[in-house]
């Protein structure tokens, strides 16, 4: 395969690590020890990854063990959500429904649509993608309508208290915190191709693929993950101030991280 | 049935504006407030005085129903709260904060998330509360803080309540503006508005109270309306 990295190349790309070492030394940063460790579990997770995917995304191999890879994704996405955002009730349940639903509309429209054929070398990449991407926005989004909700308890019991309802007076604080999550994905698509290259595009043309090729895949990659980011942070928003109100239109009592 | 001795029942009690039936309020292990049985009469100014963190803010909270009990009930002119449609019991008991509470927008925008009304009808409402017409397009962010309050309350008096709660309302203000805040109240309740004010401020306490509630460590210690 062309552009195909050798086990040499690989090795010599770990000169890099060795730069950074040699700077966190150097500078007393006393970081030496966890870029190594970083870059040693990096290369390890990903071989490991590599391998398991070879097994799961072979042509042979029934689509199902792909579906169950990408399960196993939402999951430990949920998961992880959870840990990073402890002081968000119901974080779980919350995010786990968010993943799952931004991974069914986006592959849906992807495979719907035709975009990329169904199979396993597509899903779970794209599915990674999806909730890959989506992940830092999903614990900002609860994060940040915990703590605007603690901060501005009063200004929200004032809308109660003149007999609005609890989905009246959460609107203005969920628009802000989901803005405040998606603005940086906006920011990332409108800067791409002029600040950066991002990494498929660079992956496909390192690989050796036509430039317009990996810049039409780039696109549909883009574009799939705005959607997806936008999606979970508005079903956690959604999900996250029917917790935080009780049926009787009351705020619950939170408990916001320490700052 | 044979011959029964008509034995006369006692005289009923006209229920209060507020009954407060062996209430208490817990949160977690840490309880607020015990076993309080007090009623809160129609009309006038009933000030529950106490020091922070004796229960004077969820007492006034239970009214509006922004708390509930975690034992007992409370009832308004006989009707337990619970059984009432919260979004309207607001309406009906309106609720002005401790520090000023302005939503983003104009002082117009602010009136308009009470009720709908047009820029003659918020004047004056403006006008209710010592405040001048030509605030209404002003940024409610930028208003002094006796002038932000002034408008939450025209705010408040625009859902058209029957029932004042201050919740220290005028803890944040200068003295100037707090006996501002303190006359306009006084002529609401001289007007027909039952209020209901949680202070600390005994100076305050002997200017404007019509009936007094004392509350230390979550009980009832005295006051006039104490059992």
């Amino acid at each position: 395969m062309p552009g195909e990295l050798t086990l040499w190349g690989l090795a010599a790309s770990g000169l890099m690590v060795g730069v950074a070492v040699v700077l966190s030394l150097w500078r007393g940063l006393g970081l030496s020890r966890s870029i190594l460790w970083a870059a040693l579990r990096a290369l390890v997770q990903l071989l490991v990854i590599g391998l398991a995917l070879d097994l799961v995304i072979d042509r042979d191999r029934p689509l199902v063990l792909s579906w169950a890879w990408v399960v196993a994704m939402v999951l430990f996405a949920a998961w992880t959500t959870r840990r990073r955002a402890p002081e968000v009730p119901g974080g779980f349940t919350l995010s786990l429904l968010a993943y799952t639903a931004s991974s069914v509309v986006s592959l849906g429209v992807l495979f719907g649509f035709s975009i990329f054929p169904l199979e396993g070398r597509t899903i779970v990449p794209l599915a990674g993608m999806v909730i890959g991407n989506s992940l830092a926005s999903t614990v900002l989004v609860g994060r940040r309508i915990i703590d605007e909700l603690s901060e501005q308890r009063d200004v929200v019991e004032a809308r109660l208290a003149l007999g609005r309802t609890a989905t009246e007076a959460a609107r203005p604080h969920l628009r802000a915190a989901v803005r405040t999550a998606l603005i940086p994905q906006i920011e990332t698509t409108k800067a791409v191709g002029i600040v950066f290259l991002p990494g498929t595009m660079v992956g496909l043309i390192l690989a050796g693929a036509d430039p317009l090729a990996a810049v039409r895949v780039q696109v549909a990659v883009m574009y799939l993950v705005l959607g997806s980011v936008a999606t979970t942070t508005t079903v956690v928003a959604l999900g996250l101030s029917r917790r935080v109100f009780t049926p009787d239109h009351r705020l619950v009592r939170l408990h916001p991280a320490r700052q | 049935m044979g011959d029964t001795v008509a034995v006369p029942s006692p005289p009923l009690q006209p229920p209060g504006l507020f009954d407060f039936e062996q209430v208490w309020v817990c949160d977690g292990d840490a309880v607020i407030l015990r076993d309080v049985d007090v009623t809160v009469p129609e009309g006038g100014i009933t000030v529950i005085r106490g020091p922070s963190g004796s229960g004077k803010s969820t007492l006034l909270r239970l009214c509006n129903r922004l708390e509930i009990p975690s034992r007992g009930r409370v009832l308004l002119r006989g009707r337990d709260l619970a059984t009432l449609d919260p979004v309207a019991l607001r309406r009906r008991v309106g609720m002005v904060f401790q520090t000023p509470t302005p939503f983003p927008g104009t002082v117009l925008d602010n009136l308009r998330v009470a009720a709908d009304m047009d820029p003659p009808a918020a004047a004056r409402l403006l006008e209710r509360v010592g405040l001048p017409a030509e605030l209404l397009d002003r940024d409610a962010a930028t208003l002094s803080g006796g002038e932000a309050q002034r408008m939450c309350l025209a705010r408040t008096l625009a859902t058209g309540c029957e029932v004042l709660l201050a919740d220290e309302s005028t803890s944040s203000l200068d003295p100037a503006a707090a006996r501002v805040l303190e006359e306009l109240v006084a002529q609401l309740a001289a007007a027909g508005t039952t209020v209901l004010w949680v202070t600390h401020d005994e100076a305050q306490c002997e200017r404007i109270a019509t009936h007094t509630l004392f509350l230390d460590h979550g009980r009832v210690v005295g006051g006039s309306l104490a059992r």
